[in-house]
């Protein structure tokens, strides 16, 4: 049976336990003095999850075992030289095997690859005969179990309850393993290049160049590759400036607009509009900004006699200024709005005007929150991506001129992974250690801001 | 809930107010004022004046329209869009609502003080400077330190308060936070000052103080109070007005209103049969 098969057999069985509990259970009450604990679907439901889940558990362990416990075994079949050979070599030769059972080769097969390659399929096959025995015995026999412990008193009301938190705990635990899974391995990547590259000139240094590295190897070119990080921090913060400056101001003031100034009628116009800015993919702001945006700021700089590359920071920083103007309007839309109205109240009947009112009363009150919605807009800054790989350029310039050609961060990761890589070389590793420093970033942002906005709900709670 | 009493009990509420609408010396006066929440008429018709250096108070069952009129007076109303007031209210015989007027001074004439306490969440003395400084009444910095001081000593705050001007209004007691409201009111002159329900959040002793406050109040400022509680309109007021349903049923002495009311709702009210 294929796995989607037995996936459904499962089901089909413990949809028949359903049945079978609540009809059961449909007995009990209508038989007996007694009054059933639980409505006859708990009961129904409860024989289905015990015929169910541990089912699917054993079937989701063999599927991950199996492979992971014969990659193990598959040691014994590797010759000497590449079980003294390092994590790379072993790599190579299980790539080998794998190509076998897929049926891929090229040229001549050696002789323990064969081997280990039919090992594995008959390992395979063994496997898939025990997975579908021991998969269905378990969920008939745990619906068994769970269905003859159905009686009046039993309380599959509240077991069902359990199970359908542990189920909700289980879903958010996947989300948070994940990021955690992803983390991890980017900071053991991370590691592994610090192993080639000492930290302290990947931190400080002034110069990204890995270019070199593969010239070097084809023995074209002079040079080291070097692996500073500066510059590209530094692109990326001017970028978000440059951004902030667009987005911070019409944000804001769109805000005010939206929550003090607008009637019911334009708000509910506005602010959808506003929020399907929000809604735009970044790749058609990123067309947006390198042939409409750059070439106009090349022209007007020239005209201006400023000598402008035809890829800006000011082009790429202007156009994901307006990227993030929804953040900031939106979520300080948000916080002005959850300034107690009475406040609003005190100061107009002190005889302010609606601007003093605001500006004296309203922000002020308002502004740990704004402040919070800056920071996550700084950070979806920090972190974009396409309209910088688009508008920005590539060159690694340590620049502070917005009228430069600069990269960021992650338009640097998405050209050192794009096309063929090798493995190992400190090339590829870098993406890894800027990713790093990309997530802290980032991480830092949002838990400042999140800081803040814990404090200003205290004040208001 | 208040129209099934009405119903049940059979009685209308007049088409005429009972008593004595106008006074000799008035400060503000109300004719034929109507409000209109959207559709819904929340105040039907009513005249009044407010005496002048006197405290009126506005009693009735919750829902009969106070707070509503007592907003009309400063213009307050305006802060709500589907808001409609129509009629006339003069003060010094100018019309407040005539489009001429000039909104932000109309409320610093007429201040207001609201049921829950809402100093901003700035130090006790910007709470209090804030009137006077976006009114341009203090010329100096000495000037403005006078103003505050004696708001918070009309208000009798000051002996509690006077160590801690920079410290946070917000964390003053809720009884403090009223006082501290009411002198940020004081601290703009205004002629008239509004309450609407001072004291509901506040605990007897605190409500003893406000109350001893609006009696000292009384020489300076002509004071509109509503209250739910009868026996603080009996305590503090000269002229008592009686709500209902949107109308005003009876307005006269505060005395007279208690000991001999004119109709039989207002009756009802203060024996405490409904409300
Ligand atoms: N902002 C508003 N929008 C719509 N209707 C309102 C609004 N404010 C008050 N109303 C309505 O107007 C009527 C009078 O309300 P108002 O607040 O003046 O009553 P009140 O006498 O002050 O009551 P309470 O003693 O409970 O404070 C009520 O029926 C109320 O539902
Ligand atoms: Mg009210």
């Amino acid at each position: 049976m294929s796995f989607t098969n037995l996936m459904l057999t499962v089901l089909v069985i413990s949809a028949l336990y359903f049945i079978a509990g609540q009809r059961v259970a449909r007995a009990l009450r209508s038989n007996n003095a007694g009054k059933l604990h639980s409505l006859p679907h708990y009961h129904g439901v409860w024989a289905a999850v015990t015929s169910a889940l541990p089912a699917l558990f054993v079937l989701l362990t063999i599927l991950i075992g199996k492979d992971l416990l014969f990659q193990f075994w598959a040691r014994d079949y590797f010759p000497e030289d590449v079980m003294n050979g390092d994590t790379v070599d072993r790599a190579i030769a299980l790539a080998k095997v794998s190509n076998v059972i897929n049926g891929i080769s090229f040229g001549e097969v050696e002789p323990w690859v064969q081997a280990a390659g039919d090992a594995w399929i008959r390992w395979d096959a063994n496997a898939i005969v025990v997975a579908n025995s021991l998969v269905l015995a378990v969920s008939l026999v745990g619906g068994l179990l769970g269905y003859r412990r159905i009686n009046l008193a039993f309380r599959s009301r509240n077991y069902v309850e359990r199970i359908l938190t542990w189920m909700l705990i289980g879903s958010s635990l996947v989300a948070i393993l994940t990021t955690i899974g992803i983390v991890l391995s980017v900071l053991f990547e991370s590691i592994r290049f610090f192993k080639l590259i000492p930290p302290q000139d990947f931190l400080f240094g002034l110069e990204w160049n890995p270019q070199f590295e593969g010239a070097e190897r084809a023995g074209s070119g002079g040079g080291t590759a070097t692996y500073g990080m500066v510059p590209m921090f530094v692109g990326t913060f001017l970028i978000s400036a440059i951004a902030l400056t667009v987005a911070i101001p019409i944000g804001l003031f769109s805000a005010i607009y939206l929550a003090e100034y607008a009637t019911p009628r334009i708000r509910g116009i506005v602010k959808p509009l506003l929020e399907i800015l929000a809604g735009v993919p970044t790749v058609v702001y990123g067309f947006f900004a390198a042939l409409t945006v750059a070439p106009f700021v090349k022209s007007v700089g020239e005209s201006m006699g400023l000598e402008v590359a035809s890829e800006s920071a000011l082009a790429a920083g202007l156009v994901m200024g307006v990227m993030i103007i929804p953040f900031i309007s939106s979520l300080s839309d948000d916080v002005i709005n959850a300034v107690p109205q009475s406040l609003r109240d005190a100061a107009y009947g002190l005889g302010s005007t609606r601007s003093e009112a605001v500006r004296q009363v309203v922000l002020p009150a308002a502004l740990p929150g704004i402040v919070a919605a800056v920071i996550l807009a700084v950070s979806r800054a920090v972190g974009e991506t396409m309209i910088v790989v688009m508008a920005a350029g590539l060159a690694a310039n340590l620049s502070f001129n917005p009228l430069d050609a600069v990269t960021t961060v992650t338009s640097q990761i998405v050209t050192i992974l794009v096309g063929d890589q090798e493995f190992e070389s400190a090339k590829t590793l870098s993406a890894f250690a800027l990713a790093l420093m990309l997530i802290i970033t980032t991480l830092a942002l949002n838990y400042f801001a999140l800081q803040i906005v814990k404090k200003y709900r205290e004040q208001y709670d | 809930m208040v129209q099934n009493t009405n119903q049940v009990e059979g009685r209308a509420v007049p088409e005429k107010t009972l008593g004595e609408i106008q006074v000799d010396n008035p400060r503000m006066s109300a004719r034929n004022v109507n409000v209109f929440y959207g559709e819904k008429q929340a105040i039907d018709n009513i005249s009044l004046d407010i005496g002048m250096s006197q405290v009126i108070s506005f009693i009735g069952p919750s829902g009969c329209g106070k707070s509503t009129f007592l907003r009309c007076l400063n213009r307050m109303n305006d802060t709500i869009d589907i808001c409609k007031v129509d009629g006339e209210i003069k003060i010094d015989h100018q019309n407040i609502y005539d489009p001429a007027i000039d909104v932000v001074s109309l409320r610093a004439r007429v201040g207001m003080v609201f049921q829950k306490p809402n100093p901003f969440p700035k130090s006790i003395f910007d709470n209090i400077a804030y009137g006077p400084r976006i009114h341009g009444l203090a010329a100096s910095k000495v000037e403005l330190d006078q103003i505050v001081e004696s708001s918070l000593q009309r208000a009798g705050l000051w002996e509690e308060v006077k160590d801690r001007l920079d410290q946070p209004g917000t964390g003053l007691s809720g009884g403090q936070q009223q006082r501290l409201c009411i002198a940020r009111a004081i601290a703009v002159s205004p002629e008239v000052i509004l309450m609407d329900e001072p004291c509901s959040a506040l605990d007897p002793i605190a409500t003893a103080k406000v109350e001893e406050l609006i009696h000292e109040l009384r020489e300076q400022y002509t004071i509109v109070i509503v209250t739910h509680s009868m026996q603080q309109a009996a305590r503090i007021s000269d002229r008592t007005a009686y709500f209902h349903l949107g109308k005003l049923v009876e307005v006269g002495d505060t005395k007279q209103v208690f000991t001999n009311p004119r109709h039989e709702l207002t009756q009802d009210y203060i024996t405490g049969r409904f409300g």
